[in-house]
């Protein structure tokens, strides 16, 4: 079926379409479906810069490709990291991968997280589920440059006590006095005595001043799509609400159509957008 | 033979001469694709030969109808359009992007380096110049360019032949995309049969067209020869049956995804994905990843979709338009309104080939004008009514 002729030969990797390969340095258990992928690149010692929102395409050698948010740390440009949840035949095949394996990569694709317009307001992220990991370099960049943003707080949801992503990290972070850390579950246990209920409950309570916050939430449709209501009851402005949205992508780069979002193209005006620019879409169903 | 060389000059080239445009051509170099008759449908194919084309044939198009019937005359171009699109040519409905090797522990990525064949299309009504237009915004002129098609593209010559007949489902008149040919051309002609005459009324659009029109037998038009190409196209423009009426339709189609028109289409569209097929403008693709049997040699190919499919929309947990109303309406939303946002333009040429080739017959012009004349059952949700809840 597939014969490599003569005439081939091997170019630049400058075409968006050509996966570049990288080494995964470590691979991290996070949950029970869930998993951290550290790597480099393998031909190059060049740093992946990417801004945080943005997301990759996955390929595993000849299983397919996928789009993935990067999970990891904008200022450690040496390392690449994401995060991904067991759902299909591309995340199985890469929960398997070991220290040493190989996959490809395009990218960084898309719009970032809107942290330079954060500067000076209180900054408020919320996270669903494995939404947490493309909030995650957000939480690093403020971090890095904890001065530069009033209060910083994050509210987060999942399914269980056992879902919860980068549990250690969320602790240690919560012992610090410059991060308000909230988390919620659907369904607690009876060693969990944190709150219960959906993420949205956690918005009028939370400590932050509506009128000079930036938000930035992230998770399953239906979830931002009430947050952005809850956050607007408490009085912080449509344009200072900022979604990233998920759907099915084949190139990235807005040429393959998969991703529509009524008149955007997820992968290129997007991942992530203001909510006045989704407001109308989000509201129907089956877009 | 000294040529009158104005840019609106018209010129004649008589039937018996239609060969020498087509060695000209091969002469410079390009590969010929024109009209052929095959499998009782009029294709666009490879041509060497005036005799390739479909000669005194015509198509019969309907919704749900296409046939062929024999004419009264020799005409060469004498149908309407063909099922297929040229976007078969500049946008191949499977193309290896790269294949990749195992090696080291790593694999390579390896590229065909075959440059593509230059290409001349003859036949290209004034519709599918608009659809190829259209498909230059998508693939060329945003901020990422499909290499496949702009390498087809640029070479691309282009012999233009005006409509002397409109087809049953044409719509072109709607939409501002003929039937007359205006630009994008290299050549344009105008097929003219009257009593014992058969030639071409041919017009010169860039000086590539100029270039292969001196190596051709051709005249100056006179007066009359000149005003054909209008005075035939306007007849096909009188025509054209069906009217897509495109007053405020972006905003029609933004406000109305609750139209209960969308389920009592639903009840009919099969979503078997031929429209999208034919559809001239319709670019979507998705990519297959694959190995050979030792697994240590992949390629990624890229093969035309379908917003029809129910694998375009998924993603983890399902498909998110799991309804065929929900796939209609993204198509035609897509072709009549979110297209305007994303490129510009209208994603419809009015060349009929959805309604001709749907295998039920829905007729997007028809379906419009009943989403406008059909009262929404609940009043469209509106921005922010969402406050309202919970």
């Amino acid at each position: 079926m597939i014969n490599l002729t003569p005439q081939l030969k091997t170019q630049q990797l400058t075409d968006p379409m050509q996966p570049e390969p990288f080494r995964v340095k470590r691979v991290m258990k996070e949950s029970y479906d869930t998993f951290t992928l550290e790597m480099e690149p393998v031909n190059s010692e060049r740093l992946f810069t990417f801004a945080p929102g943005q997301f990759n395409m996955l390929y595993i050698f000849g299983v397919g490709e996928i789009p993935i948010s990067i999970s990891g740390d904008p200022n450690q440009p040496a390392m690449l990291v994401h995060t991904t949840r067991i759902v299909g035949a591309v995340t199985k095949a890469m929960s398997k991968l070991k220290a040493g394996d190989v996959l490809g990569v395009r990218g960084p694709f898309g719009t970032g997280w809107p942290v330079s317009a954060a500067k000076g307001c209180d900054v408020v992220l919320v996270a669903g589920g494995i939404g947490l990991a493309p909030l995650r370099p957000v939480l690093y960049q403020m971090l890095a440059h904890r001065d530069r943003y009033g209060k910083v707080v994050l509210l987060y949801g999942c399914r269980s006590p056992e879902d919860i992503l980068f549990r250690k990290e969320l602790e240690k972070w919560r012992a610090r006095f410059d991060l308000e850390i909230f988390v919620t579950v659907d369904y607690g246990d009876s060693d969990w005595h944190g709150n219960v209920g959906v993420v949205t409950k956690l918005i009028p309570k939370a400590p932050f001043d509506a009128l000079n916050a930036v938000t930035m939430v992230c998770g399953p449709e239906v979830m931002m799509r009430f947050t952005a209501i809850e956050l607007q009851k408490r009085g912080v402005q449509g344009d200072a609400i900022a979604l990233s949205m998920e759907r099915n992508m084949k190139c990235a780069i807005g040429l393959c159509g998969h991703c529509q979002f009524g008149p955007t193209f997820i992968c290129k005006d997007g991942p992530v957008f203001t909510y006045p620019q989704l407001q109308s879409w989000l509201a129907q169903w089956e877009i | 033979m000294t040529l009158n060389t104005n840019s609106s000059t018209k010129y004649v080239l008589e039937s018996t001469d239609f060969q020498q445009l087509i060695d000209v051509l091969v002469g410079i170099g390009y590969r010929v694709i024109g009209p052929t008759l095959d499998h009782n449908a009029v294709i666009y194919d490879d041509i060497t030969a005036v005799t390739d084309l479909p000669i005194g044939w015509t198509d019969e198009q309907d919704a749900a109808t296409y046939r062929l019937n024999r004419r009264s005359d020799e005409a060469f171009f004498g149908y309407v359009i063909a099922p297929q699109a040229w976007k078969k040519f500049l946008y191949p409905s499977q193309v290896r992007l790269w294949q990749a090797a195992l090696s080291n522990g790593s694999f390579e990525i390896l590229l065909d380096s075959e440059k593509p064949e230059p290409m001349a299309f003859i036949g290209v009504r004034s519709c599918e110049l608009h659809a190829i237009a259209i498909q230059d915004r998508v693939f060329i002129e945003g901020e990422y360019v499909d290499p496949t098609y702009h390498a087809h593209r640029e070479n691309l010559f282009m012999v233009a032949v005006n409509c002397g007949q409109a087809g049953g489902t044409c719509f072109c008149t709607s939409v501002n995309t003929g039937p007359k040919v205006e630009a994008g051309y290299d050549l344009a002609l105008t097929e003219v049969i009257d009593h014992e005459t058969h030639y071409f009324v041919v017009e010169v659009g860039t000086e590539r067209g100029q270039h292969v029109l001196e190596q051709l037998p051709v005249r100056n038009a006179d007066k009359r020869e000149a005003k054909l190409p209008k005075t035939i196209t306007d007849q096909a423009a009188h025509q054209i049956k069906r009217h897509l009426n495109t007053d405020g339709i972006k905003e029609l189609l933004y406000t109305n995804s609750e139209n209960p028109r969308w389920d009592e289409i639903a009840t009919r569209c099969l979503t078997c994905a031929n429209c999208t097929m034919v559809c001239p403008t319709c670019f979507c693709t998705t990519v297959e990843d694959v190995t050979d049997l030792t697994g240590r040699q992949a390629e990624r190919v890229r093969k035309w979709d379908s917003c029809f499919t129910m694998d375009f929309s998924y993603i983890h947990g399902g498909s998110v338009r799991y309804t065929s109303k929900s796939r209609y309406r993204q198509w035609m939303t897509h072709k009549l309104a979110t297209w305007i946002d994303q490129f510009g333009t209208l994603g419809c040429v009015g060349c009929g080939r959805c309604i001709t080739w749907c295998p039920v017959g829905i007729d997007i012009t028809a379906e419009l004008e009943a989403i406008r004349q059909t009262k929404a059952k609940g009043e469209t949700i509106k921005e922010g009514s969402d406050e309202n809840i919970g």
